[in-house]
Parts: C-alpha cells; sequence; structure tokens
C-alpha cells in the first residue's frame, strides 16, 4: 500500500543557527521520515561565496550536526543537508563534510554518505551563453564574456532531480551543494509519490524551520507531515504555535510575488492555496500545485572580486563640522586622491545622516547632533587599501575646514589601531538563469563511507 | 476624511531583500477587514510607494495583494546590489522606516 503520510523534521533554519535540545527530542519522538535542513542563503552578501567560507561558525554546525547525525546513525533516520557551507560551493561542502567526518571519528560512527556537487565552470556557462541559453533574472543586467571570465566561483541551485538520483544510492545522509531551499525536505516524498507542488511548499515553509510560527524564531525545531491531499505544521515547542497568518505570511518572505514562487524545473503556484487552522497550534496547507517549466531551467550565481577593503571608524561631535561636513568629506576625498593618485572607491559612510537609506531617505535634512562616520576605501591590494586608509584618516583628521576652531582634530577615533584590514572584496556578477536538457547532469554525485 | 497611523492597524511592516537585486517591503494587517477596505479603494499603489522612497515608478518591480495573510507587497529595484560597495544594507532590513510614516483612511470603520 502507498504510504499516506510523509514527516518532516526540521531542526533549524539555518545548519549552525542551533536549537532546543527538548524541541529536538520531541520531533525525534514523532518517528520522522527524514530530517532535513537548509544550511544556506544568499542574503549574507556576495562575500562567503567568493570566499569560499560560511558565514557560520564551525564549532555552531558541529553541535547541531552532532545532534542530526545521532539520529541519522543511531536512530536510522535519513538525513538530508541543502547548500552546505553557506553557499554551496566545493570548499562549502568539503568544509561541512570534514565536520561530519570529525564527529563520525569521535562517536565512532560507519555510514554511507552521498555527496553532490554545484560547482559550475566558466565553460559550461560560456557555453550555454553562445547558445543564447542563458538570461538574466531581472533587475539584474545581461552578462558579458568577460563577466564570466572575472566570476571567482559559480554555482547552480540543484533542483529535486539530483537528490532523486542520490536517494537511489540508500545512503543515510545526503550532503547537497547549492540548493532550491525546499528541495531537501521535498525530494523524499517526491519519490514516495506524494504531489510535488505539496512537498515543495512544505519544504518552503519548513526550511526556515520557526520562523514561519508565532513567536518566530530561527533556531527552533518544527515538524511538516504530507498527506495526499495537503500538508499540516506544527510547532515542536509547545511555547510556539502555527496561525492560519504567520505560515500564510510566510510565503510573502525574501519573495517578490507570493502567488509564483520559480524554482529549478518549475512555478509553486499559490492561487489555489487554502490555509486552515487545526487545534494544537497546528495549520493545515492545501491547494498548491507545481507547474513544470520547459524548457528546465537553473539559477546561476557567480560572484567577481572586486579587490580589498580598508576601514576607519570615527565619531564627529563638533557642531561646526557637523554642519559642514559633505563639502569637508568631499574636499578630503579630492585631495586624497591628487596627493595619491587613487582612481578607486572611497567612500563615506555618515551614521545620523542618511547612512542606512541614503538616496532613497525621506528625512535627509534632519540632522543629527552627532555623525558616526566609517570611512570606507577599496583597493587592487590589502597593503594599498591600508595605506589610502591611513591616509584618509590622518588628512581629514587635521583637514584645516573654513571656520575650524577646534584645531587638535576632527575624529573621535573608536579604536587603537584606528583602522581595520577587512580582506576580500566580492560582487554579485552573476545571477541568471541556464536552460539544461539534464538536470542531473550538472550535478555530479559521489557515494562515500564515513568512518571513523 | 478621518485618517490613523497604519502602525495601529498593521502587526508587522517589514523590509528585506527578495535576492540581491530586489528590495522588499510587507505590510501585513492585523484585521482582515481593514486589509479589505484599503484593497478595495486602491489604496496602495506603485505610485505611492515611488513616492515613499523618492525613485521612479518603473523602479516600482510588483505590487500585490495577498488575501491569505492579510498583506500588502511591494517590491522595489535595489538601489544597489546587496553587498556592492556603496550598499549600507546587506539584507536589507532596514529600509522599511518610510511606510512607518503612513496615514491610512478611516471612512467605513466603526
Amino acid at each position: 500500500m502507498a504510504q499516506t503520510e510523509f514527516r518532516v523534521l526540521s531542526p533549524t533554519a539555518i545548519l549552525g543557527y542551533g536549537f532546543p535540545r527538548e524541541s529536538f527530542e520531541r520531533g525525534m519522538e514523532k518517528r520522522p521520515d527524514l530530517i532535513g535542513v537548509d544550511a544556506g542563503s544568499t542574503d549574507p552578501g556576495p562575500y562567503y561565496l567568493g570566499a569560499g567560507k560560511s558565514f557560520t561558525s564551525r564549532s555552531a554546525v558541529k553541535r547541531d550536526l552532532e545532534f542530526i547525525l545521532a539520529a541519522a546513525v543511531e536512530r536510522s533516520v535519513p538525513c538530508i543537508i541543502g547548500t552546505a557551507g553557506g553557499c554551496g560551493a566545493r570548499e562549502h561542502v568539503e568544509w561541512t563534510e570534514s565536520i561530519i567526518r570529525e564527529i563520525a571519528g569521535q562517536k565512532g560512527y560507519t555510514f554511507p554518505m552521498a555527496v553532490i556537487h554545484a560547482d559550475v565552470s566558466k565553460e559550461t556557462v560560456l557555453e550555454a551563453m553562445e547558445r543564447q541559453r542563458v538570461r538574466p533574472l531581472p533587475p539584474a543586467p545581461e552578462i558579458t564574456v568577460e563577466d564570466v571570465r572575472h566570476c571567482v566561483r559559480i554555482v547552480a541551485q540543484m533542483g529535486a532531480e539530483p537528490v532523486l538520483r542520490a536517494l537511489d544510492t540508500d545512503c543515510r545522509v545526503i550532503l547537497c551543494g547549492r540548493c532550491y531551499d525546499p528541495i531537501p525536505f521535498a525530494a523524499p516524498a517526491v519519490r514516495a509519490g506524494f504531489d510535488p507542488g505539496l512537498a515543495v511548499h512544505m519544504g518552503k515553509v519548513l526550511e526556515c524551520a520557526a520562523i514561519a510560527a508565532t513567536p518566530g524564531s530561527g533556531c527552533d525545531c518544527v515538524m511538516g507531515t504530507l498527506y495526499r491531499d495537503g500538508f499540516e505544521l506544527e510547532s515542536l515547542n509547545p511555547q510556539r504555535r502555527f496561525t492560519r497568518v504567520s505560515t500564510a505570511a510566510h510565503t510573502l518572505y525574501e519573495k517578490s510575488d507570493p502567488y509564483h514562487l520559480p524554482g529549478p524545473g518549475g512555478t509553486l503556484d499559490l492561487e489555489a492555496t487554502r490555509f486552515e487552522a487545526l487545534d494544537g497550534g497546528r495549520v493545515r496547507v492545501s491547494g498548491t500545485r507545481f507547474v513544470p517549466a520547459d524548457p528546465y531551467t537553473v539559477k546561476l550565481e557567480g560572484v567577481k572580486r572586486t579587490g580589498y577593503r580598508s576601514i576607519c571608524i570615527a565619531g564627529i561631535r563638533d557642531p561646526i563640522l557637523v554642519g559642514r561636513i559633505d563639502t569637508v568629506l568631499e574636499a578630503v576625498k579630492e585631495e586624497v586622491r591628487k596627493d595619491l593618485d587613487f582612481t578607486g572607491p572611497l567612500l563615506f559612510h555618515q551614521y545620523g545622516k542618511n547612512g542606512v537609506m541614503g538616496a532613497m531617505e525621506p528625512e535627509k535634512d534632519r540632522g543629527s547632533h552627532e555623525l558616526g562616520l566609517v570611512m570606507e576605501v577599496i583597493a587592487p591590494d590589502q597593503e594599498q587599501a591600508n595605506a589610502v586608509c591611513s591616509y584618509l584618516r590622518s588628512t581629514l583628521l587635521h583637514f584645516g575646514y573654513p571656520g575650524r576652531i577646534s584645531t587638535a582634530g576632527n575624529l573621535a577615533l573608536l579604536y587603537s589601531p584606528s583602522d581595520i584590514a577587512c580582506g576580500e572584496v566580492y560582487e554579485f556578477s552573476l545571477y541568471h538563469l541556464m536552460e539544461v536538457d539534464d538536470p542531473e547532469s550538472l550535478f555530479p554525485i559521489c557515494v562515500r563511507e564515513v568512518k571513523p | 476624511m478621518k485618517t490613523v497611523p497604519l502602525t495601529e492597524l498593521a502587526a508587522v511592516i517589514r523590509s528585506k531583500n527578495a535576492g540581491p537585486y530586489e528590495l522588499t517591503i510587507d505590510i501585513l494587517f492585523k484585521n482582515a477587514r481593514h486589509y479589505r477596505y484599503l484593497k478595495e479603494i486602491h489604496f496602495f499603489t506603485e505610485e505611492l510607494f515611488a513616492r515613499l522612497y523618492g525613485v521612479g515608478v518603473e523602479q516600482v518591480l510588483n505590487l500585490v495583494y495577498f488575501d491569505p495573510a492579510s498583506a500588502v507587497k511591494c517590491t522595489l529595484v535595489r538601489p544597489m546590489v546587496s553587498g556592492t560597495p556603496g550598499d549600507a544594507d546587506v539584507y536589507g532590513a532596514q529600509q522599511h522606516a518610510p511606510v512607518l510614516g503612513l496615514r491610512v483612511p478611516l471612512e467605513e470603520w466603526p
């Protein structure tokens, strides 16, 4: 007889954000068919994909994985991790794999693990461009061959297909590179014959765990139960619950159109979706449809390196200087550019004066009695960035502007040392759709034995 | 016409990235009746958001009324791509303030 329900435990919004042990145990008591966890996001910006680093700490990821691997190995609940290491490139996957191996070594675990990579070579993208198979996701601009050549790292978001193939290997743990967020929660249910629209919509909620509950939290566990005609959500912490509104509102989160949510190979259509409150702080969702796309597209993400950054943070309290800050900063910038023959980015962030919203600030003229100033320099190498930042700081500190009566120094420097070398700077340069004939071929799977 | 501050009727007013190139603003109402009234009179428009943020209306990508959550959502082109030198809000999470100052008509409510 076909399976009538499929239970998925989502321990946390991002692997490494943590969860209470009690919530996780409550979830395990409900005998889940799967533990799914999303580890990624583009929200932290382009740096992490560029540098090949995670935006979560190693110790926090290890702590979460200890619980999840114990469930997978000791209690035989399969586990799928999406977008390993935050961005899902090879370095991120290997970083996560090293943590898994470390835990296995310490606990004496032996299990087979499938690893799915999501890196895309520049050649693959260039070849697809030649065949007019790459298009921007508006408002991203069209890309050029140069843009692709300058990419440091490119990943593609995998859909369900590579994960379905990995499930055939019967591995206890599947570790995915860049992955469409709902997939780790949805793929095994799709394989068991459940409706893909409902499975992916449930995954869409579960990938953020208790963020969709109320009160919301990025670090608590929830359970989704998929049926043939709908799915139900419940909090695994009695202090939270799902409501109709909290669940419906979540479909708005970080999306531009809540009725149509595009992903690899198709779109989730919520035009006919119903959200119903059930007892016990649970919610039932039904009516969501998956509309396959033809041709199949995957989203590419790529970044380029812009340079190296140095910053200096200081306060300004002198009312005369605060009153004419824009002209003074312009004059200082000009002097630094001229003296050092520097043409790269020289930026001033004035907190207390349109520092957060810039040109979009509606209250541009409301003054503050003090300013927080961040001086920022981006140069081709760190040494040059440091040198320009240092010169910028000292020039501004002693700048003799018209009307000045405080002649000892213009800045309340926050720290000693006053300047901070921030390292590499990256920018998003690829955020495009690429048509593929075979949604599996981009994402190679390898099966490895993990042992102590 | 009588008006009330939007903050009295809204449970949530927030902004966030929708991918690195877009900024999306959500307004969730406490009461579906208030939401429905404002939807009926087309209070929230692309022009209103363009004005609030001092951008051209072509920078407003989408305005949606979402009945299941009694919510209005408006998506703008990010003035700078997230994390680009000069961008000061990588997550786009502090761009909602202009909406907080709105007042909305009260006409039909007791």
